[in-house]
């Protein structure tokens, strides 16, 4: 059972030493890297990169057999448990595998994420498969995640189209029946971009006529931006607003205060 | 009845020399003989203060307040009250070229290019919500103790009005930026107003000077926050002084405490040398917060557009009980008659709110009609002595939190990984069920309490010593209490139901009939004060 596979894994992937997750994480890079490198070269390397993609491919699919043809279907036709993945695209694998959604654990509201559970290479062989079943969104250019886009512009497109599910500040937020959006600090460049063009559950697609690349770029690059400087006025209280900021003044402030006016009576007693 | 005091007897005072000395009796004297203070100084500076941590919350209240006069005065150099729209330029990057209202832009100047700006927005907010919250506090302090009675109702009903302008000086304020946030609070303001039926939308447009947001708002709020609501609440301020003054303080009953006098210190010097000391106490923990915990990041919610509302919008925790009622409203309570459109789910809370704060506001007059009591009392009662009113009070507590919690249901449901749906309907039961359940269980804990207190005043204090007597029985010893601590258990007053009784015409009216049904329900349940003569009898009867 992949369940059962998945479990032991998870544990296994808790106990890694971080020196050795860096390791696997650089191997996964340079072999991703190696793969991008072979899917984008020229048309001289044409046969052989050919070969090289089939070859993902078939890994790709042997591990989906093992991993998700349970709910997904082994041509990943989709099942009762699970949708169809023909047609999602590179983009969606990468994102549902590189967050630690797929392979989904329990059946709850919504796909929640654990630890992710394949190298960096297996994850673009599952992608690469999942990406010749049918045309959809691949994984994004490198050129839209450098963070080097219109801060200001980011920051407007960010508020209207996505504060009103992850909150201004990217803090997340509730959506209905126990569904929610997430925080959005912390993931990677990569994965937000993957995020807009494939919608994942309960979130709308944003594909690149309502958006364009460049925005895209531009709304990782606010991310980023509040991600790395800290809220100018100090504490920023998990950017949770108002509710945060009255809970403060009540055990903190008032809280103090009260701490110290009964010492301060008690003693002149 | 005057502050008889533990007023330091006449101490030996000998004329201060010197010449920093000469140049203050110098200096008091030109006053006194230009304005004769000195006899207003000495009657104020002989005003009584008792020592209880709880009589200090209102303090806290006010020095808050000079806090908040402090920094907003700061801030008004450099706000500009205008819904014009300008291009920001200034220094805070994820804003640059995007245009804005004058009100924002010169907002995010304060933030960020005023020295010293930031820190003074964020003392005057944190300040703000310090002022609201001591408020909150100093009144169930006062509600639970008793000290609204005669012969203070009025100055409740001032601190209400307090309480009341305070909540409007916060909700102007916040909606003086023009962020995203303040245009949402706005936007649901706008929206309760349209609800009411036939005039709603009229006195929107009236108040914000046509279709909403308009371009007048955030001048109109800027006059009512800088000029007629602080002045209303210093005006305000001032009356619930001297009432306090002419009233006196309420105090805990203690030895040598009675009806008659105040035990504490006198303002002048002991009070005001403390309370000088306490001012800093408060006014450092704001600078403290103000200065590392952010509040209100306007340059998150960017300036006001109609169209985004983010995530976990919420207004100011004191408005969150009148959001949270909105809320609680089940979806559909809408109808429409005679070609108008009823919207329930905007006037049952509105109701609510109102029917809510009536009923604080007026509570004093309220008990003292169900009492029938009309002697003055100046002892701070003891809420467990006042078992049917600190079960109302726990009652009303418990609506308000309820109300509350439901503006904050999004975020319980997401960090306690709960479905809105059912953090809603759990809210909603809990409006109704909530505070009939603290009614009952505060009224038990209060007679229970009081039973102790009576157990301990007639037999002593459980030792834990047992000792076995030559018959070979064990007992415990019971230590007894000193009459200074007997005092402070045994001295409340006691009120029996009233008997209705026929007026002059012989007829028994319904008010009175009312009140006789309310009196004993207020008074049902009641442990009786001990009295000397049990106090007596049991110190005979002990071995
Ligand atoms: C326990 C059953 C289960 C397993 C195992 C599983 N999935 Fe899924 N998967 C789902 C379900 C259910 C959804 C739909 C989630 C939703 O949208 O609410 C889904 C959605 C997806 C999507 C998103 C589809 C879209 O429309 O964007 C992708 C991609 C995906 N799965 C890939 C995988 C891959 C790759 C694996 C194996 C590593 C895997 N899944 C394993 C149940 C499963
Ligand atoms: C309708 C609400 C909604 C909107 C609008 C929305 N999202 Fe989401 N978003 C979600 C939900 C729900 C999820 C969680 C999906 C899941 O767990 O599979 C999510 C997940 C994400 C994730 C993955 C987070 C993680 O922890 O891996 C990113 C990144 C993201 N959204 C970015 C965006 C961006 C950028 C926008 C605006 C362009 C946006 N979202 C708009 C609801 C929304
Ligand atoms: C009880 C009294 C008051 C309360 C509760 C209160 C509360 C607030 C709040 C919550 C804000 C929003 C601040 C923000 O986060 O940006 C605000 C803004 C402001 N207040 Fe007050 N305030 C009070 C009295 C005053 C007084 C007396 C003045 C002026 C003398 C003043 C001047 C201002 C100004 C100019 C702003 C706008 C600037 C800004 O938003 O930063 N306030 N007030």
């Amino acid at each position: 059972m992949a369940t059962s596979a998945t479990r032991t894994r998870t544990r296994r992937a808790g106990r890694r030493s971080p020196l050795a997750s860096a390791a696997l994480l650089l191997i996964g890079l340079l072999a991703t890297g190696g793969a991008y490198a072979a899917l984008t070269a020229g048309a001289s390397a044409d046969a052989a990169s050919e070969s090289q993609v089939t070859k993902l491919a078939d890994e790709g699919e042997k591990l989906f057999a093992a991993n998700c043809a349970s709910c997904h279907g082994l041509q990943a036709q989709g099942t009762e448990d699970a949708p169809s993945l023909i047609g999602v695209g590179a983009a969606a694998v990468d994102f549902q595998v590189g967050t630690g959604r797929m392979p989904m654990a329990a059946s709850g509201p919504q796909a929640e994420q654990k630890p992710v559970q394949f190298t960096e290479e297996q994850i673009a062989a599952l992608a690469s498969w999942v990406a010749s079943l049918g045309p959809g969104p691949s994984i994004p250019d490198e050129s839209y995640l450098a963070g080097d886009g219109d801060l200001a512009v980011g920051a407007e497109l960010f508020r209207i189209n996505c504060a009103m599910c992850h909150n201004v500040a990217g803090a997340g937020g509730a959506l209905t029946e126990g569904k929610f959006a997430p925080s959005l600090m912390g993931v990677s460049a990569k994965h937000i971009y993957e995020a807009m063009i494939t919608g994942p559950q309960n979130m709308p697609v944003f594909n690149d006529a309502n958006i364009t690349p460049e925005d895209k770029s531009a709304i990782i690059s606010y991310l980023k931006y509040i991600e790395a400087n800290s809220s100018p006025g100090g504490l920023d209280l998990g950017n949770l607003g108002p509710v945060s900021e009255g809970l403060f003044v009540w055990i903190f402030a008032l809280g103090g205060i009260v701490a110290i006016t009964v010492w301060l009576t008690a003693k002149s007693n | 009845m005057t502050a008889t005091a533990t007023t330091p007897a006449t101490t030996e005072t000998k004329a201060p020399t010197g010449p920093g000395m000469r140049f203050v009796n110098w200096g008091a004297n030109y006053i006194e003989d230009r304005t004769s203070m000195s006899g207003l100084v000495k009657e104020l500076g002989r005003k009584i203060f008792p020592d209880h941590w709880s009589f200090m919350l209102g303090e806290v209240a006010l020095y808050s307040f000079v806090v908040i006069l402090l920094s907003g005065t700061f801030l008004t150099f450099f706000f500009q009250a205008s819904m014009a729209p300008v291009v920001y330029e200034g220094s805070y990057p994820t804003l640059k070229g995007v245009e804005m209202s004058a009100a924002m832009a010169s907002t995010l100047d304060i933030s960020f290019d005023v020295r010293g700006g930031l820190l003074m927005r964020q003392v005057h907010h944190w300040a703000a919500l310090l002022f609201v919250a001591s408020i909150g506090l100093h009144m169930l302090r006062v509600f639970f103790t008793g000290a609204f009675r005669k012969p203070r109702e009025i100055n409740w009903v001032v601190g209400f009005l307090l309480f009341v302008l305070a909540m409007a000086e916060g909700f102007t304020g916040y909606s003086l930026p023009d962020d995203l946030l303040s245009g949402n609070g706005l936007r649901i303001i706008d929206g309760m107003v349209k609800g009411i039926p036939v005039i709603g939308t009229w006195i929107s447009y009236l108040l914000f000077g046509g279709e909403f947001p308009g371009e007048a708002i955030v001048g109109r709020l800027y006059m009512l926050h800088i000029m007629l609501l602080p002045a209303l609440v210093i005006a305000a301020i001032g009356v619930h002084m001297i009432l306090l003054i002419v009233n006196k303080h309420t105090q805990f009953a203690g030895p040598g405490r009675t009806e008659g006098n105040v035990v504490g210190n006198p303002i002048m010097p002991v009070f005001a040398a403390k309370a000088g000391g306490f001012f800093f106490i408060v006014f450092g923990v704001i600078m403290l917060i103000a200065a590392t915990v952010t509040i209100n990041p306007i340059w998150n919610y960017g300036p006001y557009d109609p169209s985004p509302v983010s995530a976990g919008t919420q207004p100011d925790w004191y408005i969150g009980f009148a959001d949270g009622t909105l809320r609680l409203i089940p979806p559909g309570w809408e109808f429409e008659l005679w070609g108008f459109t009823f919207s329930m789910n905007i006037i049952v809370p509105i109701i609510i709110l109102v029917v809510f704060l009536v009923l604080v506001a007026f509570y004093p007059f309220i008990e003292a009609f169900v009492t029938g009591d009309k002697r003055e009392h100046h002892m701070t009662e003891r809420p467990r002595n006042a078992p049917t009113r600190t079960a109302i009070g726990a009652a009303g507590v418990t609506f308000y939190a309820v109300m509350w919690a439901a503006a904050s249901s999004d975020l319980i449901a997401t960090h306690f990984r709960l479905s809105i749906e059912g953090v809603t309907h759990t809210l909603q039961a809990l409006l109704i069920l909530g505070p009939i359940i603290a009614y009952i269980v505060a009224k038990r804990i209060s007679i229970a309490l009081q039973k102790k207190d009576r157990e301990i005043a007639l037999h002593g204090y459980e030792s834990g010593r047992i000792v076995r007597l030559p018959g070979g029985e064990y007992i415990e010893v019971h230590e007894q209490l000193s009459d200074y601590e007997r005092w402070r258990l045994v001295s409340y007053d006691d009120y029996a139901p009233l008997m209705v009784r026929p007026n002059a015409n012989g007829k028994i009216t319904f008010g009175t009939k009312l009140r006789g049904v309310m009196s004993r329900w207020f008074f049902e349940d009641r442990i009786a004060p001990v009295t000397r003569t049990e106090i007596e009898a049991s110190k005979h009867g002990h071995h």
